[in-house]
């Protein structure tokens, strides 16, 4: 049975490739909403991706800045923000001490959630597996519409919350319980709370739909040659990404239902022994930190899932524009899969101070700082790529750049967060917030841009415009530093997160100028990303027209049309003979051989062993015939 | 299952590209990945389900000795002891046991219909996945009555919690045991249920599709696959629930 599902699949997806895109052609005649709103097309889907992930980052970041108003400035009125906040604004023009909370989780929710996984995830596993292995389309396109509007829909829910009379969720990002789970507890822990969480079931949801898809498309749809170790290193980030994905979504969906559970049916999972004003609650029996442990199950490899296609898509950049292979290939490879693996043991290094057996703890710090070996090879590989390479500096390029940056500065943090010991000090200071704004955060973010910078051309058939980028860059880079390194002095003073206000502490007033530093350079951060917004909307329309290769890269999707309609390549998928990295070889006479330039076509730059392929170049794809004998009864 | 059957050009491999290299469809795939996130949510439930009750005190005295009370886990089979129309019997862990075998048995016949599916025997997919569906349908019906059983609990005081006069269970209080343990029961067994009745549901539609006709036009019966692979995940997901909630 299984054999006799090959040949299906073949024949729609290889031998019957010049059928499928006349079939396909008849599709773009279609109306406005097949094209553009339900489309099943990667590329659309991708940037309705994209573009959600833009407007939640706008939104995400001005949220920022109000907070850091309050923190900067604690003197400051805010009556003139009352157009927009409204009743969140006291009558002595101050923010309103739970809207502040409410802000701070917003932001995290947004920003983790919304921003760096469906907008990074989202946007560039869609747009760019199909393209970078050689494939049609997704292995589903029905499923993969189904996991935007689910992001959509979830992304409604959310958006709808922020405007509750009681506020959106208020309990942090990471929801603990029990303020998250008793109303009585928070406005934010009322009906904001409940919509935050089937948003983000419905989040999962999409995640899943997503992963699987990504999964699958890979394994199963790369085109003619493209081995795994001729994968671009995205497509690879892109994959243990999905794996991540698909394995921890599920637990915080599990820890998600219950604390639906425990707040509107009654039960106790979650909460025990609890008085509020002097009498007792019904619950009983459960455990707080048991929440913890299932959401910190998700949470920690979400760093990754939030991290790795970041990396993925800069060790693209940084290759193609340093005009040299890759450093180490497959050792990016091993310690992409190696972090995705450990992900998933050292979660409770975010537990240190519930009290853990410090014997536990000193496993989970162990673990942890095992970490910093596969990250400290991929900083090495980035530098080492970029060591006497003919730097092109592209607005991506420097993006990437500022990415392997913030990624070694954030990264250098976490071995101290990492020891149980420290961590006592640390813990939920601004120590914490700096180190994952610029490992996680910032890193994650610099990602993005980079990607939106370097396939722009390929998404809408434009340039962007160089020289904004590279003032965007600068601004931003500096901006971010500004902000988070200061936060570092502030942490290890011992100043605590999602603390509305310090100016009752004698000890903190040293830090006044500090802070008002970090806020005003997060508005001017803020600020910058107006300089994108209006190069990327500008462009999209009247951009410069893209050539079809601009960068010079290896990789299959510049092989496609400007312009590439549903189904990607307008004849047949072109094979592949080699890896995506053959930039600046000795003896070729281009400094770039794209992956679908057969050894046989380069005997002038071939190495001893890729001579030896041509011999089966001859014995093309096509003739590789899947036989499965013992089933020939099927037909 | 194919993978053996993969035969490559020389000095190429099945992973090089062009072919779907594990020799199954990309929908056959998609469904074992989901299966195993799916695995992971139930793992969660089981693990906290584990935890919290190893935070409660287990009952320590003789079985025969054994009460109610909200101060320790209760003994499963002294909950679960009840058969239909044998009102008043001690019966542990018979009806579970029957519910069990209904649903292994709903799996060995949908092992049938995806093997009479390879043989492309559109009449022997009917009548299996038929009985497959009847088997889902049973099983769901148990479960009807067990909960109904649980929820509404003893009639005479003899088994209430200590301290109360609860009779039965709900999410919030119950006759057992601690809070909890009612909470997890419907929680667990609940969410496996809709496991159940989602995978019922699948099957009639194969079942439907089956009868119109759809799969023999289409050449394959490689949806029947596809659903069976389900609803063996969920039978085996019952061997835990069961393992844990009603055996240990």
């Amino acid at each position: 049975m299984a054999t006799t599902d090959i040949h299906i699949h073949q024949d729609v997806h290889h031998h019957g490739d010049g059928h499928d895109h006349d079939h396909d052609h008849e599709h773009h005649g279609g109306n406005f909403w097949t094209t553009y709103i339900f489309s099943e097309d990667h590329k659309i889907i991708g940037k309705q991706f994209l573009i959600t992930g833009i407007f939640w980052a706008l939104l995400g970041g001005s949220l920022s800045v109000i907070f850091r108003l309050q923190l900067g400035f604690p003197d400051m009125n805010l009556e003139w923000l009352k157009p927009i906040l409204g009743g969140w604004i006291t009558p002595e023009g101050k923010l309103d001490p739970e809207f502040y909370l409410a802000l701070v989780t917003m932001h995290g929710t947004i920003m983790v959630f919304f921003v760096l996984t469906a907008g990074l995830s989202g946007t560039f596993s869609n747009f760019l597996i199909p393209l970078q292995i050689g494939a049609r389309d997704m292995a589903s396109g029905f499923m993969n519409m189904l996991s935007y509007w689910f992001f959509f829909a979830s992304s409604v829910l959310m958006f709808i919350s922020l405007f509750l009379e009681t506020g959106p969720a208020a309990g942090g990002w990471t929801v603990y319980p029990p303020l998250s789970a008793l109303p009585q507890a928070i406005k934010g822990s009322g009906l904001g709370m409940t919509l935050w969480l089937v948003a983000m079931a419905l989040f999962i949801v999409s995640s899943l739909l997503g992963s699987i898809n990504y999964i699958s498309t890979v394994i199963n749809m790369r085109t003619r040659g493209m081995s795994f170790t001729r994968l671009p290193l995205t497509i690879w980030a892109f994959f243990f990404t999905a794996i991540i994905g698909i394995l921890s979504f599920p637990v915080l969906f599990a820890a998600a239902l219950l604390l639906i559970f425990d707040r509107s049916f009654g039960t106790s999972f979650y909460l025990s022994d609890i008085y509020i004003g002097g009498e007792a609650l019904a619950h009983d029996g459960g455990s707080p930190v048991l929440f913890q442990h299932l959401f910190w199950f998700l949470g920690h490899p979400e760093v990754y899932i939030v991290l790795l296609p970041a990396l993925g898509i800069s060790s693209e950049i940084i290759a193609t524009n340093s005009r040299k292979p890759i450093f180490g290939y497959k050792a990016m490879i091993g310690s992409m899969l190696f972090i995705a693996i450990l992900s998933f043991i050292v979660w409770a290094h975010h537990m240190f101070v519930t009290g853990m057996n410090p014997f536990l703890g000193s496993i989970f710090m162990l673990l942890t700082l095992i970490i910093a070996v596969p990250s400290a090879v991929k900083i090495f590989n980035y530098v080492t790529t970029l060591w006497k390479g003919n730097i092109v500096f592209t607005p991506g390029m420097l993006f990437s750049i500022g990415l392997v940056s913030f990624f070694l500065t954030g990264g250098i943090t976490g071995i101290f967060l990492g020891n149980s010991a420290i961590d006592i000090q640390l813990h939920d200071t601004y120590f914490v917030v700096a180190h994952f704004h610029l490992v996680m955060g910032s890193a994650s973010f610099f990602g993005m841009l980079a990607g939106i910078y370097h396939w722009f051309p390929k998404m809408f058939g434009r340039m962007m415009n160089e020289r904004l980028g590279q003032i965007h860059f600068w601004i931003t880079f500096i901006g971010v530093y500004m902000v988070f390194f200061p936060m570092h002095y502030i942490g290890i003073a011992g100043f605590p997160r999602r603390y509305y206000s310090w100016t009752n502490f004698e000890t903190f007033s040293g830090f006044a100028d500090l802070n008002m530093l970090v806020s005003l350079a997060a508005i001017l951060t803020l600020a910058a990303q107006f300089i994108f917004l209006f190069n990327f909307f500008y462009s999209i329309w009247r951009g410069r027209l893209a050539p079809a290769n601009p960068w010079n890269a290896n990789t299959l999707e510049w092989t496609t049309p400007r312009n590439p309609g549903h189904g990607n390549w307008p004849g047949e998928i072109p094979a592949v003979y080699r890896w995506p990295y053959d930039y600046s070889k000795p003896g070729a006479k281009d400094d770039f051989i794209p992956q679908t330039i057969p050894f046989s076509e380069t005997p002038e730059s071939n190495l001893p062993h890729e001579t030896e392929l041509i011999k089966l170049e001859s014995t093309s794809g096509d003739d590789i015939i899947i036989q499965g004998g013992k089933l020939e009864g099927n037909h | 299952m194919a993978s053996t059957s993969v035969a490559t050009a020389p000095g190429r491999s099945a992973w090089d590209g062009g072919v779907s290299p594990m020799g199954a469809s990309y929908g056959k795939l998609m469904m074992w990945f989901f299966l195993l996130s799916d695995a992971f949510t139930f793992s969660a439930l089981l693990i906290t389900y584990g935890m919290v009750r190893s935070a409660h005190p287990a009952y320590e005295g003789a079985v025969h000795a054994f009460k109610f009370s909200a101060n320790y886990w209760p003994v499963p089979e002294k909950v679960f002891e009840a058969v239909p129309f044998l009102h008043g019997m001690s019966l542990p862990l018979v009806f579970v046991g029957i519910m069990t075998f209904i649903l292994i048995m709903s799996s060995v016949t949908m092992v049938l219909a995806v093997e009479a599916g390879h043989r492309m025997d559109r009449k022997a997919v009917e009548k299996w996945m038929l009985w497959t569906i009847v088997g889902g349908l049973a099983f769901l019906g148990c479960q009807a009555w067990e909960w109904s059983h649980f929820i509404h609990g003893a009639e005479t005081g003899d088994a209430v919690a200590e301290g109360t006069t609860f009779f039965g269970a709900n999410l919030v209080n119950n006759q057992y045991g601690p809070r909890d343990f009612a909470a997890f029961f419907f929680f667990i067994t609940g969410f496996h249920g809709t496991h159940v009745f989602s995978g019922v549901c699948l099957n009639f539609l194969i079942y439907y599709n089956t009868v119109t006709g759809v799969y023999d036009r289409r050449g394959h019966y490689e949806m029947v696959e596809k659903v069976g692979l389900y609803w063996h995940f969920v039978d085996l997901v019952w061997v835990f629930v069961f393992t844990f909630f009603y055996l240990v």
